[in-house]
């Protein structure tokens, strides 16, 4: 695999592990938009980075170590990290996923988790229900200070909303997308309706059709074991994953006609148009049009 | 009773297990186990209830069991009064085991390709890929010629822990790249296996198959 040459996409800060895979005195070699990488951990809370070319240290890489995730970049001008304060509140319960490998373009993995209309035929019984579909009319838009993709107003019927549920219910999320390769979504707590968990996705393009997905999240929950929500989060994510890795072309298609959209696929379009305005080419289908 | 299951959602050995449960009928608690990431199946705490730190594990009373194929065979032989599960017809019954121990062994390396893919295993992708395709011919042959004979099951005329215990990680396959392509008959049995009566997909199943 070569590095990209985009110039967009390096200019990223972009998870590139977490700490169970990187043992204290030790590394990790994986691969960043094609560049092969090695993360290293000389003592448990430090953590470095390097191009490794054929087996060679080269040159050092930025690192920061945020949201449960260890985060790098490969451009001389990233866009900052996000802020996300949930991560800061000392009630939360932080809890990593570790990373889970899906061979598809990172656009795909962002553009799923912003979907709800998959929620009853993908994920029966739990985030959705095959006699409640309706995704209802909620608000979309490309917020320019932040530069990000906000959808606010949603709500879903969830019969399992989280591990944390006992019952069907309304659910109400937001989504936040933060950079091609990041989103969050806020959706309310169980059994305290002023507050959110905060659950986010970081996706590590290895390739253009290869990557890693972080899944960090920062609850609300003291009932349930850490095991147990972790398994409700992976139960949920490997039904995605079997969708993502057959759907076709696994690059991410930009051209208006390449798919059709209904009304409950705004989050998409606004997504895709975002990246088109960006000028974004890995991961792309259309490589003209960037 | 007291049945306690030992369980990973994502895990097809543990699928297993609970298929054939709901199959029979029993009810069971579960005790959640982070394999991933925490990898709490190498826990002291869990190697004290299976040392060779794998799952499932099946707690009835006070007996402990581990393997997926033991337990299937332990429930099967307690639990199914009609003997469909688990045929004592000596014939039926070599020929169960004879694929039961297939399931253990050789169609593993589809659940290493699995694991490879979804969870990053560090191991040989590309023999653990061959090997599951080796498998599956095998399979695949063996349920050609069950067709010809007018039956769909693995052994006998209807499905028992040999069906049960091979269809995980067949079914899984694609997780870990191997697609079915090229096992017509594996599809159909699959396809027959849904049907059954208290069938229930875990993540990674497609729906269509």
């Amino acid at each position: 695999m070569a590095i990209t040459t985009d110039p967009v996409a390096i200019n990223h800060w972009i998870a590139c592990g977490w700490p169970g895979k990187v043992p204290v005195g030790g590394y990790w070699d994986t691969v960043l938009l094609g560049q092969n990488i090695r993360v290293s951990r000389p003592q448990p809370d430090i953590y470095e980075a390097a191009i490794l070319t054929a087996g060679a240290l080269g040159r050092r890489l930025p690192v920061q170590s945020r949201f449960c995730c260890i985060f790098t970049t490969l451009g001389q001008d990233p866009r900052p990290l996000p802020q996300i304060d949930e991560f800061d509140e000392p009630d939360r319960r932080l809890i990593n996923c570790g990373s889970v490998g899906v061979n598809t373009s990172p656009y795909r993995m962002i553009e799923n988790f912003l979907d709800m209309a998959h929620f009853p035929f993908v994920h029966t019984n739990i985030l959705g229900a095959e006699k409640k579909t309706e995704v209802v009319s909620h608000k979309i838009e490309h917020r320019k200070d932040v530069d990000e993709i906000w959808a606010t107003d949603c709500r879903f019927f969830q019969p399992a909303a989280s591990k944390a549920a006992t019952g069907g219910q309304m659910t109400d999320y937001t989504y936040r997308v933060m950079s091609p390769f990041s989103i969050m979504l806020y959706k309310n707590v169980h059994n305290d309706p002023g507050r959110n968990d905060a659950i986010c996705m970081f996706v590590q393009p290895k390739g253009e059709a290869q990557c890693l997905a972080y899944m960090p999240m920062a609850l609300v929950d003291d009932v349930n074991t850490t095991a147990a929500i972790i398994d409700f989060q992976q139960t949920i994510f490997l039904q995605d994953r079997v969708i993502l890795e057959n759907q076709r072309p696994a690059l991410m298609p930009l051209a208006p006609a390449a798919e059709i959209p209904t009304k409950a696929d705004v989050g998409s379009v606004t997504f895709r148009r975002w990246l088109k305005q960006m000028g974004i080419s890995f991961g792309i289908y259309e490589k003209a049009a960037a | 009773m007291a049945l306690k299951l030992y369980d990973y959602s994502l895990s097809g050995s543990c699928y297993k297990v609970r298929l054939l449960l709901a199959f029979l009928k029993l009810d069971y608690a579960r005790e959640q186990v982070d394999f991933y990431p925490g990898r709490a199946h190498k826990s002291l705490d869990f190697l004290e209830l299976n040392p060779l730190g794998q799952i499932p594990v099946l707690e009835d009373g006070d007996l402990r069991l581990r393997d997926a194929q033991a337990i299937l065979c332990y429930l099967a032989d307690k639990y199914d009064k009609s003997g469909q599960w688990l045929p004592r017809d000596p014939d039926l019954f070599g020929t169960v085991m004879m694929w039961l121990m297939f399931a253990g062994g050789e169609i593993m390396a589809a659940s290493a390709a699995r694991l490879h893919d979804s969870l990053g295993y560090d191991l040989d992708i590309a023999a653990a890929r061959q090997k599951a395709h080796a498998a599956f011919r095998i399979l695949d042959d063996h349920l050609t010629l069950r067709a010809i004979e007018s039956t769909r099951w693995i052994a006998g005329d209807h499905p028992t822990i040999a069906d049960v215990a091979c269809f995980p990680y067949v079914a899984l396959s694609g997780d870990g790249g191997i697609g079915h392509e090229d096992y017509p008959a594996l599809r159909n049995w699959m396809r027959a296996f849904r049907r059954l009566p208290r069938f229930h997909a875990m993540s990674g199943i497609p729906e269509f198959v």
